[in-house]
């Protein structure tokens, strides 16, 4: 039996010729990061430690953009804690808030992360960087000191799942609706500690900035990673932002997969996951008449630039209902200084928006947008569990740029087709 | 080593948002979070629980964030053990890393009630519902992972191997 990627990714760390689905296994990071919120309790872990120096000070992410630029007094202290950590250890990959982004848009774009590489970061949404055809996972803040340590995790070789991509999305679909339409078929845990492996020919037609929303929102199957083969776009997108080797691993003709699901893009809808689950699917035509208070635009899921392009395109020359707040969070300031440039930035203002600096801010409920009890928000962010954005009696619906846009100008959650578009 | 008290029970899904919501984040003190613990889902827990109680839940507990500062929260409560279903990955590693035993076994996460007294022999993993007078095998954690326990958390592994 042959390998997945996944597995050979991982087998080719842990030093062995081969591992199989379910192996205890010790693998060479590539790269360990951590954020404002899991650092510091990552850096409170090492100080009990033997081990007094970081593995490798290029080898070390630390990105403060939960509570950003600090909110309180109390994550004005952790953001500091973390900052001496990276100065006493000299850690190269530190980035102070002016050159600052939601980290798993900002390490991809600083070209910390190229396909072949073993990454953990405690953030759950680490797994993004398999659309570089990397191997990346969510950890917790011990096993993040752990790597800090030595340099290494222990892992449970996954089994994986195939997604056979076919045929091309229409004009306002994107990768947020077809990890959407995922998530909504296979539910919240149906990749609970697995790989979910894209592959086929419809990924020729998903740029990067698609094939990291998909990755990004893998963890909300509940797999382990999400990987995606390297191809032309890969190459060419991580030589524009990287000189790390990059090594191509490629899943044997004879792996493994618990199962293969076909997809056809071509038939896909604009998606909307209702409160209080990303599975919780309804395509744009069966959402009803739902009024809206608040959108959100932006986060490690949809803050890229060619998120703000739609979102742009859709708020051209229009504004939004009256009542209606949107806020558009650029998820690194490179995004933000291109939309600027762009004119975006302005269309958006235009528009009726407040646009934010790169934060975590408000697709965590931390601040920058909060929501009230019974008031609801479409949020182009990754998560709407309960109280996510706020008040426990708040409801938050997952969308694409696309929908979230329109639904600002609607007021009601809408699709660009009902402006005409 | 054991795990005696009084069950508390959610349902499917239990996020780590609910465990401890993102507005409390801007600590990492354990008790300062157990004040918080399981607030968006059940207001009164923090009322009612007691050193040494379960914490049972069915499928996928755990899942979303990977803030260790769930299970910590959870473990400085005073919940001696987590019975699910299933858990979500990144909560289970952070338990074990932790030192917060978990176990999964969906007959006992199914049959358990509220209210009923559990005790749990982790050397076994034979989870015994004394109020009911039954009893459930759960899964027994793989030698590497009974070592982290064993040794209370990664951390302490690592500086006992180095
Ligand atoms: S943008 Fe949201 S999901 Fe992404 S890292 Fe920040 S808090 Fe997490």
């Amino acid at each position: 039996m042959g390998m997945t990627m996944t597995q050979k990714i991982l087998a080719a760390h842990a030093g062995v010729e081969r591992v199989t689905a379910g192996q205890l296994i010790e693998a060479d990071l590539d790269l360990v990061l951590g954020n404002d919120v899991t650092a510091p309790v990552a850096i409170k872990e090492m100080e009990k430690m033997k081990i007094r120096n970081v593995f490798d000070k290029n080898k070390i992410a630390l990105v403060p953009d939960h509570f950003t630029p600090n909110k309180d007094i109390k994550s004005a202290q952790n953001c500091k804690y973390m900052r001496e950590f990276a100065m006493d250890q000299e850690i190269t990959n530190y980035f102070e808030i002016g050159e600052m982004g939601i980290e798993h848009a900002l390490l991809p774009e600083k070209g910390l992360v190229v396909a072949g590489d073993v990454v953990i970061g405690a953030d759950s949404h680490t797994c993004t960087y398999g659309a570089l055809g990397a191997f990346s996972t969510g950890v917790g803040s011990t096993d993040m000191a752990a790597g800090m340590a030595t340099g290494k995790a222990w892992f449970k070789v996954p089994a994986a799942l195939r997604f056979v991509l076919k045929g091309k999305p229409s004009k306002w679909v994107s990768g947020k609706d077809i990890i959407l339409h995922i998530i909504g078929l296979i539910g919240v845990d149906g990749a609970l500690y697995k790989s979910m492996e894209f592959v086929g020919d419809g990924i020729n037609n998903l740029s990067m900035d698609d094939r990291f929303t998909i990755a990004n929102m893998a963890i909300e199957a509940g797999a382990k990673n999400g990987i995606f083969p390297v191809d032309e776009k890969t190459i060419r997108y991580i030589k524009e932002h990287s000189n790390k080797k990059i090594t191509e691993y490629k899943a044997d003709e004879d792996a493994d997969y618990e199962k293969t699901y076909e997809i056809d893009l071509a038939s896909l809808k604009p998606t909307v996951a209702f409160p209080h689950l990303p599975e919780n699917t309804r395509t744009i035509d069966q959402v009803g008449d739902i009024k809206i208070d608040q959108v959100v635009i932006g986060s490690c899921t949809n803050g890229r630039l060619e998120d703000l392009r739609i979102a742009a395109r859709v708020l051209e020359g229009r504004k939004i209902a009256k009542g209606m707040r949107l806020i558009v969070f650029p998820a690194t300031q490179k995004i933000y200084l291109k939309a600027m440039e762009e004119g975006l930035l302005s269309t958006f203002i235009k528009a009726g928006a407040v646009v934010s600096t790169p934060t975590c801010g408000p697709c965590l409920g931390g601040h920058m947008g909060v929501l009230a009890a019974g008031e609801r928000a479409v949020a182009t962010t990754n998560r709407n569990f309960v109280g996510r954005m706020g008040h426990v009696d708040s409801e938050v619906y997952l969308a694409s740029p696309a929908v979230a846009a329109a639904t600002a100008v609607a007021g009601r959650i809408s699709g660009p087709e009902e402006l005409g578009l | 080593m054991k795990a005696l008290g009084i069950a508390h029970k959610y349902g499917d899904n239990v996020d780590t948002d609910v465990i401890i919501p993102a507005r409390y984040l801007i600590t990492s003190d354990p008790k300062e979070l157990a004040s918080k613990c399981m607030i968006d889902i059940d207001k009164d827990f923090v009322n009612r629980v007691q050193e040494g109680d379960i914490l049972v839940a069915k499928k996928n507990f755990g899942c979303g964030s990977s803030r260790e500062h769930a299970p910590i929260a959870i473990k400085a409560s005073g919940i001696s053990c987590v019975i699910a279903e299933t858990f979500a990955r990144i909560f289970y590693r952070n338990a074990i890393n932790i030192g917060l035993p978990i176990i999964e076994c969906p007959e006992a996460a199914r049959d358990i009630e509220a209210g009923d007294q559990v005790e749990v022999n982790f050397d076994k993993g034979i989870i015994y519902n004394l109020t009911k007078g039954r009893q459930y095998q759960g899964q027994a954690f793989p030698e590497f992972m009974q070592k982290i326990i064993k040794s209370e958390g990664l951390i302490n592994y690592i500086n006992s191997e180095s």
